[in-house]
């Protein structure tokens, strides 16, 4: 065996250790031992990329001395090697984006603690895509989420504190149906590691023995794992947790731990019931009609939100809307679609919350809607950021957004019932996208005039933030990258897909 | 006709406290308990009117609900919704139960080569006696190390919500402690002597008798915080500081936690690369067999123990 399949395990490993680690050291120690980890297992993530690439196989590493299904196993593909690197990338741009934020907001006695839930996270994050069994990825699935409630609260305002009771009855709810589920599962089945499973739901899908129970325990995994990444109507904590928690946590629970729900999602279509049983379900159906919704409704939301922090929130609202329409629409390539967006989405959702804090940095700290005129002029790098993400977010050409858009559309044609809702609702929701973030990039870059009362105004230049204004650099690049060399990124999608079958 | 004693004298002898009992003159509590009086609680007018004005605040000002038709609407339907929500939750989960396998059928899909290799070769395989134990700290080891790690991060994020960091906090935490509750009673001092040594005693043999019949590293750390509590409750802070501080917590956490992730690293790795594993499974039935489930226990029990301590002190007084 090559020691290059090791290194997903020892990534899993290692950010567990860093966990209990940054609780003995100090804030700054913390911090440097955050950032190397996630560097290193990055890098990790990419060599094993690389690997699986070569070889074009995927492999099944032993955690123990038992095979499965008696002991536990993680399995690594294309599409997992290339999720764990995307997701250790923009965790690490999203750290440094918010260095002076926590530093300012966290208590310092209280700092480490930060550091502990990163880490966690991150391990959880990595074992929900490697992992091949179910009752392991449920476990994780709870450090995710209690870390998710210390990022949000750890700066501890009102607000913040309603937020993560808000998540927490949320998204424990989530985490009891997916554990029904998965019980549900486990009884008609016997088994819980994912390939096991699949094969005898095939058996029982073609029988179409315990029909019932399959559909319940299908569509109990769907909403609790909806719920977990906010579709549509259980979005109700997540405008407050973005909105009001630090600034790096708002870009990481946007960017990462909805999507590692997603993700897992994917791997329980895929892997544990079977494209094909799915696609015959009515379950898909039903995610279809809500990701619509969400795709109108979150816009529409924002539209109406005069606090940036609150609007690119809910633009997350409609994101996950088209993830979830995706889904839906139940083909190979609008899950191809789906997939490319949680990674356009990630990249663009994590830079416009790191901008719109340079932003509001530069109007006094206030959030309001008018204050923030003219900051583009007064904080170059986070205007210019703020504008490029807010293009992709639109789906203007060149910029990743476009090709998630592009890729949703084609996905949809020729589609017997869902092709017409599917075209409709992406025409509305990229109108009301305009709306509301052009209407936000012009604000930004409209002269203060001479009436208007002044708000603590106050010019950043470039050398003020340095971090911030380099991770900003590298979401930019990235954005560009997926927009603008889209082909290799989609053939690995695809390419993972088909490993997953 | 006796002797005279002066009533000094008289008052230190056992008969004078034998009747003093009997007669129930004396206060047991009293010069013995430290217990503050309760303010009957009461609230002035300005604090009535200062939590209108907050109540009225958060209307106006977060939901603005003169002006937000959705949350009215929302706020007017919300318990109709969430009783209904509850009752189809219920319906479909009866009508999905009512269709699973029989339970406790032989030919149920459960009763598979999985359960079967557990029950029949686990003994051979992992050398504990206790198939619970060898199915959780062994075959399926991962899922225990996540799973510790849950309570290590649900302590971490009471640390976050609870922990008072500043000095005029923890003063007056400290100060506070105890308004509600008596300190120095008589009566749980005397109960926590005679239970707390034994409850410890229990707790570690639990622990490391894990893999030789019931008990383990979760239920035996839960026994042990059990104890720690009613110590502390008995004797206070200042007894329990001596020996159990924040450091002690984090130093132990971290140590056990570091031990377990490095011991199943090595298995793992051994595991995954055909390695032949170094460490003896010993005899069935001995303290010292079972390879690494012993020491796995022993950190899940040190884990479990400081979680449950943690969460008494952070609920009780904001640190330790």
């Amino acid at each position: 065996m090559d020691f290059v399949q090791n290194l997903p395990f020892i990534s899993i490993l290692l950010s567990l250790f860093s966990g209990p680690l940054s609780s003995i050291l100090n804030a700054k120690w913390a911090k440097r031992v955050n950032a190397t980890v996630i560097s290193v297992i990055g890098i990790f993530s990419a060599t094993v990329l690389f690997y699986v690439l070569r070889t074009g196989q995927e492999f099944v590493y032993l955690m123990g001395h038992f095979p499965a299904p008696w002991g536990n196993e993680i399995r690594v593909g294309i599409l997992e090697a290339f999720m764990a690197t995307f997701f250790c990338l923009i965790m690490l741009l999203c750290m440094f984006g918010g260095i002076a934020e926590r530093e300012r907001e966290i208590e310092e006695s209280k700092q480490n603690l930060y550091y502990i839930m990163v880490n966690l996270l991150l391990s959880s994050l990595l074992a929900l895509i490697y992992t091949n069994d179910l009752f392991t990825a449920y476990v994780f699935v709870e450090i995710n989420t209690i870390s998710a409630c210390g990022l949000i609260m750890i700066r501890q305002n009102g607000r913040t504190i309603e937020a993560a009771t808000r998540y927490m009855i949320m998204s424990l709810l989530g985490s009891g149906l997916l554990l029904l589920g998965i019980c549900f599962l486990y009884d008609l089945t016997g088994h819980l590691l994912m390939s096991n499973i699949k094969e005898e739901v095939a058996i029982l899908a073609a029988t179409g023995e315990y029909h019932i129970p399959l559909l319940v325990s299908l569509g109990l995994m769907s909403v609790g794992l909806a719920i977990k990444s906010a579709l549509y109507p259980f979005h109700a904590w997540l405008p407050d947790a973005y909105g009001y928690s630090t600034v790096s946590s708002a870009a990481i629970l946007s960017s990462l731990v909805s999507k590692g729900y997603i993700f897992l999602l994917v791997k329980i279509f895929y892997r544990v019931i079977g494209f094909s049983v799915v696609c015959d379900s009515k379950v898909v159906d039903v995610l279809f009609v809500f990701g619509i919704i969400g795709m109108i409704m979150g816009s529409v939301n924002a539209i109406r939100e005069s606090d940036i922090r609150r609007m690119i929130a809910f633009s997350s609202v409609a994101q996950i809307g088209y993830i979830y329409m995706g889904f839906g629409l139940g083909t190979q390539e609008a899950v191809v679609a789906s997939v490319y967006h949680v990674l356009s989405h990630a990249a663009t959702k994590s830079l416009l919350f790191v901008a719109a804090s340079g932003i509001t940095d530069a109007s006094g700290g206030s959030r309001n809607f008018l204050d923030l005129t003219g900051a583009g002029y007064r904080n170059k790098a986070a205007g210019i950021a703020f504008s490029v993400g807010s293009l992709s977010m639109v789906g203007i050409p060149m910029f990743s957004g476009f090709i998630s858009k592009l890729l949703f559309a084609q996905a949809a044609m020729g589609h017997t019932h869902k092709m017409l809702p599917t075209l409709i609702a992406l025409a509305i929701s990229t109108v009301l996208n305009a709306v509301y973030f052009m209407k936000t990039v012009i604000r930004l870059y409209t002269p203060v005039s001479k009436e208007m009362p002044i708000h603590e105004h106050r010019v950043i230049p470039l050398t003020e933030q340095p971090v911030k204004a380099g991770a900003l650099l590298c979401f930019i690049v990235l954005n560009f990258l997926l927009g603008l060399n889209s082909e290799p990124v989609i053939r690995l999608i695809t390419a993972g897909l088909a490993m997953f079958d | 006709m006796s002797k005279k004693v002066s009533k000094e004298q008289y008052e230190k002898t056992l008969s004078f406290r034998f009747r003093q009992w009997l007669d129930g003159t004396k206060d047991p509590y009293l010069n013995e308990v430290e217990m503050q009086k309760q303010d009957v609680h009461c609230e002035g007018e300005e604090e009535t009117a200062h939590r209108q004005e907050v109540r009225e605040r958060r209307r106006e000002k977060i939901y603005d609900l003169e002006k937000n038709a959705e949350l009215r609407i929302f706020k007017r339907f919300y318990k109709v919704f969430a009783v209904a929500f509850c009752c189809f939750l219920v319906a479909l989960l009866l009508e999905g139960v009512s269709y699973l396998p029989t339970f406790g059928h032989a030919q149920n899909p459960a009763n598979n080569e999985v359960a079967q290799r557990y029950i029949e070769q686990g003994l051979q395989e992992t050398g504990a006696v206790n198939i619970v134990t060898g199915m959780i700290l062994d075959y399926r080891a991962f899922d225990t190390l996540g799973e510790s790690h849950v309570l290590f991060i649900a302590t971490c994020t009471v640390l976050i919500l609870l922990r008072f960091d500043k000095k005029e906090q923890k003063e007056q935490m400290e100060a506070d402690d105890r308004t509600h509750e008596p300190k120095n009673d008589v009566i749980l001092q005397t109960a926590a002597r005679i239970l707390v040594p034994p409850i410890l005693l229990f707790g570690i043999y639990m622990i490391l008798a894990g893999h030789l019949g019931p008990g383990g590293g979760f239920s035996g750390g839960a026994v042990i915080g059990a104890g720690l509590i009613l110590y502390l409750n008995a004797f206070g802070f200042a007894k329990t500081e001596q020996f159990f501080t924040a450091k002690t917590y984090r130093v132990m956490s971290f140590g056990a936690l570091a031990c377990y992730t490095v011991c199943k690293s090595y298995s793992f790795y051994t595991g995954a690369n055909h390695i032949e594993s170094v460490i003896p499974l010993g005899t069935p039935g001995a303290i010292l067999s079972s390879g690494l489930i012993l020491i796995l226990n022993i950190c899940v029990g040190i884990v479990v123990a400081g979680t449950m301590y943690t969460f008494y002190c952070m609920f009780r007084k904001g640190g330790y």
